[in-house]
């Protein structure tokens, strides 16, 4: 199992994997909107504006680097939010540069697996990138190590479960998406090139679970190991 | 001071700018043409701003869906993105309407974390020029603008020069332009911005703390027109410089269930 190397700096957590050449890039595409149940929650709505349309290729959000920490991580709920929402996602550790590769070769780029928590404000409305909901910081705690995918049977059929303030709130699977993990890695690298090192979450299962500031969360996904944090009210500007 | 990041002779090396062409840290003088040009300075986090001129706010008004905005409208890119001076874009196969975008970036040099306006300037390490291309079939209404449109491999360029901020005391009197095969076809002024850089600043660190690195490109006037493989298009920002790229047609790349050659590993 790899370990993840936190290093801490002022405000900012760099995380790194301790062996080549799965060294964590810094670079985070998480998926939203990956499970069709959300799709349909939304109704008639899809069609109507500013959608005007389902959509056709996947819902991409980049989580940046301010956005990464921990294992443990306390996690910033901004004071105009009641609470946040988090989806527990299996992140996808890529292994080999992917470019336009086709699904049933998809997996083959994968170098293993971890566990990633796609934090936002809820908010309603998904028009609009929304950085100020999405790419808050803290808002990706990935962890707590990277199993390799040769440790993981099948990718898309592993339980899901998160907890807040111990009782479990959430028990899903990464199975049912709209894209599964090699048809997300194909479709993805169809038009950007996906690099060793970089993360691709492959997004939460709806509804995703929600906790305030002074709850703890964690989430545990089978094989992978347990990632936790705590939800901490924001202080009052200097 | 400008300096630019070049490879030459099989190294990467930091260049100043000569009669010449380029000077490399040991003295080397060459021409443009005889390095690959890459990024100036080493990008962090690429934060983007869409309809920011209020010119061309006007000129997309058919297709917005949605009206004036009151906060600025950000979004987020990957290095994949990131091109040098002198590169070539893919226009891809099938896409009809991609254009260029002629943007001011705006390169951080200090941690900035709840930052006033009045104090942002002092975050701010230089400047470069950025020509963000959109593809617009791409477009969807998800998280709009979405990473297929605009974060296509190599269709963000930044370059050629990372040029000191004490160069550009002032970031909102600059021309703007772009020359397609020598044409003039859009103008602008960063003077007219909706958002300026200190209230960009100042909004962005509100939330999410930036580094040393990270880079915001502060958007583009009016004047998008579409352009096609072969177009030599040339960026420009008085007192910041002039950027060349040329688009090429998309390589074939052959998918494995159709050449028996290539492996999935």
């Amino acid at each position: 199992m790899t370990r993840i190397l936190v290093i801490s700096r002022p405000r900012l957590t760099v995380l790194r994997f301790d062996f080549a050449p799965f060294q964590l890039g810094g670079t985070v595409v998480s998926t939203l909107l990956n499970d069709p149940r959300q799709l349909q929650a939304l109704g008639s709505a899809v069609q109507q504006a500013p959608y005007k349309a389902a959509p056709v290729h996947p819902v991409l959000a980049v989580k940046p680097r301010n956005t990464l920490v921990g294992d443990g991580a306390l996690v910033t709920v901004p004071a105009d939010a009641e609470g946040l929402e988090l989806a527990a996602s299996l992140g996808i550790v890529i292994g080999r540069t992917a470019c336009r590769v086709p699904a049933d070769c998809a997996l083959a780029m994968v170098a293993g697996y971890t566990i990633a928590i796609d934090i936002a404000v809820p908010v309603q409305g998904h028009y609009r990138p929304a950085l100020r909901w999405r790419a808050r910081d803290g808002f990706c705690p990935v962890g707590p190590r990277v199993t390799p995918s040769s440790a993981v049977a099948d990718p898309d059929a592993l339980t899901v479960r998160t907890w807040v303030d111990g009782a479990l709130v959430q028990a899903a699977s990464t199975g049912g998406r709209t894209r599964g993990v090699a048809r997300l890695v194909a479709d993805v690298s169809d038009f950007m090139t996906l690099h060793p090192g970089d993360l691709l979450l492959l997004g939460g299962a709806y509804p995703a679970p929600r906790a305030a500031a002074g709850q703890s969360v964690a989430t545990e996904i089978e094989g992978l190991g347990r990632l936790s944090l705590r939800l901490v009210a924001e202080e009052a500007p200097a | 001071m400008r300096t630019a990041r070049v490879a030459f002779a099989g190294a990467v090396h930091s260049a100043v700018p000569h009669a010449q062409g380029l000077r490399l840290a040991d003295g080397r003088v060459l021409g443009e043409a005889e390095v690959v040009w890459l990024p100036p300075f080493a990008v962090g986090t690429v934060i983007a701003l869409g309809l920011n001129y209020a010119d061309h706010v006007k000129e997309l008004a058919r297709e917005l869906t949605l009206g004036a905005r009151d906060e600025p409208l950000a979004f987020l890119k990957t290095p994949g993105a990131l091109l040098g001076h002198r590169g070539t874009t893919c226009k891809p196969a099938g896409a009809g309407h991609m254009h260029y975008e002629c943007e001011l970036a705006v390169v951080i040099g200090r941690t900035a974390r709840r930052v006033r306006a009045a104090d942002a300037m002092a975050h701010v390490a230089g400047y470069t020029v950025c020509n963000d291309y959109a593809v617009r079939d791409d477009l969807e209404n998800w998280y709009r603008p979405n990473l297929r449109a605009k974060n296509r491999d190599g269709a963000t360029v930044l370059g050629p020069w990372f040029v000191d901020a004490d160069e550009v005391p002032d970031p909102h009197v600059l021309a703007l332009s772009t020359r397609v095969n020598g044409r003039l076809v859009q103008q602008g002024h960063t003077g007219d911005m909706i958002h300026r850089i200190p209230e960009l600043i100042e909004y962005l660190s509100s939330f999410m703390t930036l580094t040393h690195g990270d880079v915001i490109l502060t958007g583009t006037p009016e004047g998008v027109a579409r352009v096609e493989v072969g177009d030599e298009v040339v960026t420009e920002i008085e007192r910041v410089g002039r950027l060349v790229n040329t688009l090429v047609a998309e390589a074939s790349h052959p998918q494995a269930a159709t050449n028996p050659d290539r492996e999935c590993a």
